[in-house]
Order: C-alpha cells, then structure tokens, then sequence
C-alpha cells in the first residue's frame, strides 16, 4: 500500500530547509507537552518529533536519558501522552512524529496504539529498536492499515544496501544518524560526517533526508542542511528548556539562535 | 522437536535481535562469523588448551553423600565453582576473547552486575594483551568492592553507569552505547545468555561445555550418562543454558531452574521474571521481563547481585512457555539457609546464586534412586560480606 501524507508532502514540496525539535513528552513538568507543542508551531518549526520518555532508551545520551527519568518520574505514561495530543491538536496543525521504543507498544497493544495515533493526529512513527526485517514482517500490515509510516534510521556504518531498504520502507523521510553515536549535542560537525553527508546524499534516495543526532546550534544545522532536506535538534532544546525561566520564552528564544 | 535457535535467532517467539541501527552492522558482523570462526579446528584447540591448562577443566562432578543421605536421592554437584576466577563465568569470556582476537578487535568491553563477569573478563584481557573497560552501575561499584579491586588490580578500567537505577541492566545499557560509539575497533563480551542474537546463542555454546562434561562423568561414575534432574540457577541463565545445553532434546532428563524470588513473589522485591514477567523488549531481545503496565521496566530485586536482573534469556523463556523447563522461586532467606547447609555438611561454601539451586531440594521431592545434577557454578568467597551478617543465625 502507498502511503500519504499531504501535510508531509507540502512540508517537503517547499524550497526552505525544514527545522524539527525533539521533544520529551512530560518534560520538564508533566503539562508542558502541549505548550511546548504550541509555541514550537508558533515559532515556525516545520514538524515535531514527540519522545514518549522510556526507562531504557538505548540509543539515547546523557541529556535525553535524564529528561526521560524526570518525565517518568512526573506520571508520564502513554495515555496520558495521547490526552495530551489530542489536547495539542485544537491549536497545533504541524506534523507529529512520535518516538519511543518498541517494549513500550507491545504492552499497550499495537492495534490500541494504532487507534490512539489516529486519533491523536499522529503523522508518522521513529521506533529505533524496531528492525527493518521484523516491521516489514510482523507490523508493516498493521502500520499501512492505519496509514502510519515509519521513519528509518541509517548510520555511517550503513551499507549501501541497509540504506537502500531503509529508503523503500521509510515514510515519510529517512532519518539520517550523523555520526556513530547516541544522541546528544555536540559542538561541531567533523570532515568526516561532512564526507558521509555528501555520500549520502549523491545517492539520490527517493525519500527526504533529515539529519539528526548531534544537531546543536546554528552552525551545526547549516553544515546539515546543505547536504539533506533538514535537520532535527534533540538534546540542545531539552537543555534549553531544562533552564529556569518561562518555558514558552525559552523555547523561543533557542528557535532563534537555530534560524 | 528442537530447541534449538533458528536462523533469525529465534527460540519459539522468543530471541531476535531488535536493536537500533547503528548497532546493526557490528552486530551482523559478529553473526556471521561466530560459527565459523568457532567451529576452526585451531580455535577448538585454543579454547580447549586454555580451559583445560588455564581455567582448570573438566570440573569434577562429585557425588554428595551427606547431601544426598539429607535428601534421601542421589546427587552430585557439578563444581563449576572451582574454575579459575571462582565461576562459571569464564567459560564464556575465553571463547568470547578469541572471537575479538581473530576478529581484529583491539578494545573489550563488558557489564557486569556482582563483578564476576567484569572480573573474568578484565582476566582474559590481561592474557590477551588486550584493552579492557567494564561498565558496572555505581551501586554495585559501592557493594562489590573486592570484585572492582580485582578488575583492577588486572588492568581493567571500571566505569560507573550512572543512569537509572544504577545497576546491572543500566549497565548493559552502557556497554550498548559504547558500542554504538565504537562499532569498529570494540568487541562487546556479553555476560549471560542475553541480549541480541547471536549472543544467547554464541554464550550458551561456550557453556555447554559444563553438560558435555557431565555426559562423560555420568557415564563413567554411574554407566549411563544421563541424570533425572538437572537444576541450575537462573538470572540472566548462562550457567542453566550451559548445564542444559546437551539435554535440551533428551526428555529423559527435567529441567529446573531457580529464579530470584528476593522477598518473595508477592513483594515489590522479587526478580523472579518467570512468574513476575510479561513478554516484552529487553537488551535488544523479545523475552519474559519485569516491567510496568506502561512498559518501563522495573528493578528487581535479590541477595545474590547475580540473579538481580529484570528479564531471563530468551532460550530460558521457550523452555518455560514449552513446559520443557519449571521453575522455582527461591527467597533471599532460603538462598542462605541452602548456603549454610551446604557449608556444613559438605565443607563447601556456595556463592548465593548457586545456593537458590540448591534450595530446590527443599521444595521438591525426589525419589530415592534418581539422579540429581546441581550445577554448583560458583564459589561464596564474594558473598562473605553478605554471610558474615548471618553467622549468629546458623
């Protein structure tokens, strides 16, 4: 089945590079979520990408693993997640993308999950511990039959035909790992990264391309753009959100110093 | 039928390798090579010279005669106890460290909850001239002092995992980061039967050298070389996978398995993952563990540091879901009762893990006549602290 999204492919249509925020659900307190939500759309980010905090999150760094605690720690859990999106969704139109892992799914019930997504306005799912094989086996079926893409991740240490599979099965975008490593903000892109940007890139994947891990500041982004259809920036806002002050002013002013 | 993995690294519905992408290519590296590079004559010969010369195998399997006059069957100890770092832990890190050799890999890491994983690792790396950084949570740092001091003392460094509860199965999921970060240069020695394939499967090979070895010593002590019973005890189930291996398809042959049951089963302090535990996601492996309705997984708890983890291996899992496999939940007080009973009347002083095995027989009958194989698979030297708090109670 083809998959699509028109919010999706208006986002991607456009000239401008897209610019997407990694949230923690139920962080820095338990109601910020939908807030945060607001005022990221507000701030013209293109798309979100939600993290339903998870006690294990294996691909994750310091930053993202105590953010997760902290919003465990405040009650989140995911019906309270899909209360808050289906709340977000009167005054937030941008895409959602939601994250979190595999263990989390299979005890609320796939099928269950489906439902919440749909009804919560979901666009599409990052499952990281989900293997391409295993989806396209067990889930794809489930997934297409309530029109929820999955957003492949490749590495640099992806082959060419790891890549090319994530590129068939991955809706609506590729998410491209900028180097290999965890999530967490990082100061600078290496030559090395540049010259895997530039591989990938000269490939001509049919799906966009978004960057993301060690995305941090304006620098970095701009060195991701020029290589892919955008970037996605995790770890830096949960610090920038982590400071005192009011949350929709932090918000704001970090989306400045990005673009 | 078989329990065997199949090729996707599956056992039943259990198993599979559900890990993120940048795990991927070290992890289907590692897959396709551990068979055949293990299955080289030369390495056979290496890995049996140095459990034989290094580690001090075969282990006597020895008959228990007070034992078995206390419990009025037959049963013999299997004395993995006495390897060489006082576990059977060691087993796996030799045939682990010579994969890394012959894969090229120049840097080892490890987990390690109690420290006797860390310590047989830190061991084989100091014989392979290797680099060695073993991941333990900071609360087990803090409780298992001797064991940090002796991966030390071997040129190992230990690093504290600090997130979550600060223990085994944070740990772990240092390692796995490290990995993520280091996919070409770093071999990552898994402790237990555990974790994504090929690990439960490549781990428990290398143990299955404990049920080869009781085969031959039945058949020379008793003529035939099988026991009724096998019993061994379960955490993540590396030293069960190992004395079961060669009887898996034998129905002859129970199989049971003592899991932590901490306070009790019905305690929020308990590790007993077959009873407490629900299908899910751990370590990169579908498999029974401890977590909340909401899918986070829980702390267990138990005495033994060895048993105190949230999820069982996936081999585990199939065994008990089959009805192959039974297991019995031992509290942290019948763990050292059985630890004190076999120090008295056989002079032999168990680790705690092996002492939940050993606990079966108080909650089990066996008939007179049969023959019963515990796998004794480490040495209480390490649990002294946690002994010495009981010595006025025995």
């Amino acid at each position: 089945m083809e998959l699509k999204s028109e919010k999706f492919e208006n986002i991607f249509s456009g000239k401008n590079h897209l610019l997407s925020i990694y949230i923690t659900a139920g962080y820095p307190k338990l109601n910020d979520t939908v807030p945060t939500l607001i005022a990221l759309e507000k701030c013209g980010i293109d798309f979100v990408e939600i993290g339903m905090p998870y006690s294990d999150p294996m691909a994750d760094g310091t930053t993202i693993q105590q953010s997760s605690e902290k919003a465990i720690k405040n009650g989140m859990t995911l019906k309270i997640l899909f209360a808050q999106l289906t709340e977000a969704r009167k005054h937030v139109s941008i895409p959602f993308v939601y994250m979190g892992y595999l263990n989390q799914l299979m005890q609320f019930g796939l099928e269950k999950f489906c439902i919440e997504c749909n009804k919560a306005e979901i666009d599409a799912l990052i499952i990281p511990d989900l293997p391409m094989d295993v989806y396209e086996k067990e889930y794809k079926e489930l997934f297409d039959r309530y029109k929820l893409g999955l957003s492949f991740l490749i590495s640099p240490q992806s082959g060419e035909k790891r890549i090319k599979q994530a590129d068939r099965l991955s809706f609506p975008f590729i998410y491209q790992v900028s180097s290999n490593s965890i999530t967490g903000a990082k100061s600078e892109i290496k030559d090395s990264q540049k010259d895997y940007f530039k591989r990938i890139d000269k490939m001509n994947l049919d799906k966009p391309k978004m960057i993301g891990f060690g995305i941090s500041n304006r620098e970095t982004y701009n060195q991701a753009i020029e290589r892919a259809q955008g970037a996605i920036i995790g770890s830096a806002f949960i610090k920038a959100v982590t400071e005192p002050g009011i949350l929709e002013e932090n918000i704001e002013r970090f989306v400045k110093t990005i673009r | 039928m078989s329990y065997a993995v199949d090729e996707k690294g599956f056992y039943g519905e259990f198993g599979g390798a559900f890990i993120p992408e940048m795990l991927y290519p070290n992890v289907e590296e590692l897959r396709t090579k551990y068979l055949e590079i293990s299955s080289q004559p030369e390495f056979i010969k290496e890995f049996n010279d140095l459990l034989r010369y290094y580690v001090g195998r075969p282990t006597p399997l020895y008959f228990a005669k007070n034992l078995s006059l206390k419990y009025n069957t037959k049963i013999y100890l299997k004395r993995e106890d006495l390897n060489h770092t006082g576990a059977h832990k060691v087993n796996n890190t030799i045939g682990q460290i010579l994969l890394a050799e012959r894969m090229g890999k120049k840097r080892i890491i490890a987990e390690t909850g109690a420290g006797q994983h860390g310590v047989a690792t830190a061991t084989v790396c100091a014989l392979k001239g290797l680099q060695c950084i073993v991941y333990m949570g900071e609360v087990d740092i803090a409780r298992q002092a001797p064991n940090v001091a002796r991966m030390k003392m071997l040129g190992a460094e230990v690093r504290p995992a600090k997130s979550g509860s600060k223990t085994l199965k944070d740990a772990t999921n240092e390692a796995i980061r490290d990995w993520i970060g280091n996919p070409e240069d770093t071999f990552y020695i898994i402790g237990s039967v555990v974790g994504p394939h090929p690990y439960p499967d490549m781990v428990a090979r290398f143990q299955s050298v404990i049920s080869e070895e009781i085969k031959k010593q039945l058949q020379d002590q008793i003529g035939r070389e099988y026991p009724e019973y096998l019993l061994a005890c379960v955490g993540g189930g590396s030293n069960a996978a190992g004395t079961f291996y060669h009887y898996l398809d034998d129905l002859r042959v129970q199989l049971f398995m003592a899991e932590a049951a901490g306070h009790g089963v019905d305690t929020d302090k308990s590790a007993a993952t077959s009873i407490l535990g629900t299908s899910g996601i751990i370590h990169g492996s579908r498999t029974l563990l401890m977590q909340t309705e909401d899918g986070q997984i829980i702390e267990p708890h138990s005495i033994s540091a060895g048993l105190d983890y949230p999820g069982i291996g996936p081999l585990h899992a199939h065994l008990l879901k089959m009805g192959r496999a039974k297991s019995f939940p031992i509290t942290d007080k019948e763990a050292v009762d059985a630890s004190f009973m076999l120090s008295r009347i056989e002079g032999i002083i168990p680790a705690l893990e092996s002492a939940h095995a050993l606990s079966i027989l108080e909650k089990y009958t066996f008939s007179k006549d049969e023959v019963v194989v515990i796998n004794l698979s480490g040495r209480g030297d390490k649990d002294l602290d946690t002994y010495m708090q009981y010595l006025d109670k025995y």
